[in-house]
């Protein structure tokens, strides 16, 4: 414990002596609302030191579904190994950035911070030995900077540049993984989606609570790179009609000290019975953390057949259709073996869906869930009595209908913790009320003059 | 004002020259005369030498090795005086990095004296900031700064310490467990993975064309560079 501490000291002088180096003006302590939107607030470097070891009080009450009006006070933390320089910043005005962790003013983690919910996911896994790994393969779309009431204009087609659009974005997304690969977020691939103006970006796996901050970072940085050249970068899931949606992959793998769990040589599948009862858990919790996974009601506009994106509730080693496929990794390499979760789309918080889909899996895990048959046909061609013969269910249809599972669900409940529970299922009443109300063009096309 | 616990020098040659031991003795300076950097080795004290007093006369060659034995050491840096005569003036030159000071030679007694103090004050202050080099990559311990090629490397605590390690042990192998527990020391979320990903986070800065530096022994571990004996 000494030597922890003794590491945290020093973890703040190394802070504390680069802001002065580096002669950082700015220090941005960054944290996430329930929602999953990103939070600053900046200090000078002045008042870091302060902050390193007592943290910085505000008034919770200020950020949606903080805190309620009397308990308002809250305390932000810097985690100092999060500490990084920010590369888009002026660069005669160097800012650097840290996460924090929020925390009650008696210094107990505190209830609303979405950080600490998956820190105290994670801490129940380390309890049982397992350390959880994420690799996302996020999509997004490069659009011209949006004008209110018109639809989102894809840079490929023209007339919003004269030269030849698709350089441009190339060039974007290469910027943009230079700027990530500096602030430690390795890249695996990136391409041009098939969808006009999309493009894909998989980052490198890592523990679940780095890949959460490097998912807050990447959307900023993708933003940040765009708007630099005047261009809009949207994580809305489904921003054009009769095109894909945007996804947001989750590769996941539990390891036990340097051996990943997932692995079983003598296994067909080279999947062990961990992997399988971990994957279990996801299926049969699926419908009830979708909420949480795909939060907004845009989000079940990417959730319907026929554009890859997954609808019923099964597994596959090779099939894009389903919700879990299973990668064969590279040969030789157990260390791959990993189980890709395919619903999730990049507008979640990824610190809450980080830890419903580890809850679900350990779920499946400590109570010995059976992994159901392989589902290798393409699920898409096949009718409703087929797919119920085979066990097959659906995810939710709407925000509604996810929104309506999750209340029910216990284990979304002890996951997220009762302040973000309750604080969820009411934000996301509203907003599909808020939609509900609407009356559409659909609507108007439809109904006007036929009726 | 004397000092409650004289510095320790040492000498170069062995014997010194009788008006170099007087004015040491009188300024009271502990001190041993040497005849080779090994001999400076085998007789340093605990807290290391506080610097040394190496004497440029009839064999020049002789005292610029014994200097230079001096930089080359992995322990304590030592701030080193040089005596040198008028003639000999012109053997300084692209020498800057093999010496701290110089005093002319024959010396004034209250000048070598005044040069000692100003060496020796409050140790490390006056000294070279402690640096780990490898190729292009430069490690201040002092400061904690990296620079690669003369380029900032932003570095999280965690990987600056991980390069640290690495570049202190160029050539060695070390295994995942090892460098968890003499970098980390304490259990983190990752577990013993975070290794693997702290390393791909130091490639990704490092850039793709220095990535290389840091090679992934197959299941074994990591290494840094090249030995610096037999690379």
């Amino acid at each position: 414990m000494s030597e922890m501490l003794e590491q945290q000291e020093q973890q703040r002088n190394y802070v504390l002596r680069t802001v002065e180096e580096r002669g950082v003006r700015l220090v941005r302590l960054w944290f996430t609302d329930i929602l999953g939107n990103l939070k600053s607030f900046a200090i000078s470097p002045a008042e870091l030191e302060n902050a390193l070891i007592d943290g910085m009080t505000f008034d919770g009450s200020s950020i949606e579904g903080f805190s309620r009006v009397q308990e308002a006070d809250v305390l932000a933390i810097p985690d100092p190994n999060t500490f990084e320089v920010l590369p888009w910043a002026d660069p005669k005005g160097t800012e650097a950035r840290v996460f924090c962790n929020i925390h009650n003013l008696d210094a107990t983690p505190f209830s609303g911070d979405p950080r600490q919910v998956l820190r105290r996911n994670l801490d129940a896994a380390v309890a049982k030995g397992f350390s959880f790994y994420v690799a996302p393969d996020i999509e997004y779309f490069y659009f011209a900077p949006p004008q209110p009431g018109e639809l989102p204009r894809p840079l490929d087609e023209g007339g919003f540049f004269d030269l030849t659009t698709s350089d441009m974005a190339t060039s974007l997304r290469k910027e943009t993984i230079r700027t990530l690969e500096t602030m430690g977020i390795p890249v695996e691939y990136s391409f041009h989606e098939d969808a006009p103006s999309q493009h894909e970006i998989d980052l490198r796996h890592t523990d679940a609570l780095s890949m959460a901050d490097s998912v807050m970072t990447f959307r900023l940085a993708v933003k940040e790179v765009a708007a630099a050249h005047g261009i809009h970068a949207t994580f809305m899931p489904k921003p054009l009609e009769g095109v894909q949606g945007s996804g947001m992959h989750l590769h996941l793998s539990l390891f036990r000290g340097s051996d990943n769990a997932f692995y079983d040589e003598a296994d067909p599948y080279n999947l062990s019975a961990t992997a399988k009862s971990f994957m279990a858990g996801l299926l049969r919790h699926a419908a009830e953390i979708t909420a949480v996974t795909n939060q907004t009601v845009n989000s079940y506009k990417r959730l319907v057949p026929g554009f890859e994106a997954p609808v019923h509730i099964s597994w596959a080693r090779n099939n894009r259709s389903g919700l879990i496929r299973v990668p064969v990794p590279k040969k030789g390499n157990p260390l791959a073996t990993r189980i890709e979760y395919r619903s999730p789309d990049p507008a979640a918080n990824p610190y809450l869906a980080f830890s419903v889909l580890l809850a679900a899996g350990m779920k499946g895990i400590t109570e010995g869930y059976e992994l159901p048959v392989e589902a290798d046909a393409n699920l898409f061609e096949m009718d409703d009595a087929a797919l119920t013969k085979l066990g097959i269910g659906q995810l939710p249809q709407s925000l509604s209908d996810a929104v309506n599972l999750m209340e029910r669900s216990e284990l979304v409940h002890d996951a997220l913790g009762e302040h973000i529970f309750e604080w969820f299922l009411r934000n996301k009443r509203s907003e599909w009320r808020g939609y509900k109300t609407q009356v559409t063009p659909f609507e108007i096309n439809r109904y006007l003059r036929s009726l | 004002m004397a000092s409650v616990s004289p510095d320790f020098l040492v000498v170069w040659p062995d014997p010194p020259a009788a008006d170099l031991a007087r004015t040491l003795d009188l300024a009271g300076y502990r001190w041993k005369a040497v005849t080779s950097p090994e001999e400076a080795l085998e007789h340093e004290p605990a807290g290391g030498w506080a610097g040394a007093v190496v004497s440029c006369g009839e064999n020049p060659e002789s005292a610029w090795a014994f200097c230079r034995a001096l930089r080359r050491r992995d322990a304590m840096p030592v701030p080193i005086l040089l005596l040198i005569s008028g003639a000999e003036l012109g053997q300084l030159e692209m020498r800057d990095d093999s010496f701290d000071d110089f005093c002319l030679a024959p010396f004034h007694p209250r000048e070598l004296e005044a040069r000692l103090r100003h060496l020796t004050y409050s140790d490390g202050a006056a000294t070279r900031a402690e640096l780990v080099e490898y190729g292009g990559l430069v490690l201040n311990l002092e400061t904690y700064q990296a620079t690669f090629e003369g380029n900032p490397l932003d570095l999280t605590f965690m990987e600056y310490e991980l390069l640290k390690f690495l570049a202190q042990n160029p050539g060695k192998v070390f295994t995942r467990e090892i460098l968890l527990s003499r970098v980390w020391g304490y259990e983190y979320y990752g577990g013993a993975r975070t290794v693997d990903v702290h390393i791909r986070r130091l490639r990704a800065k490092l850039g793709e064309e220095h990535a290389n530096l840091i090679q992934t022994v197959r299941s074994v571990g990591y290494r840094f560079g090249q030995s610096r004996w037999n690379g």
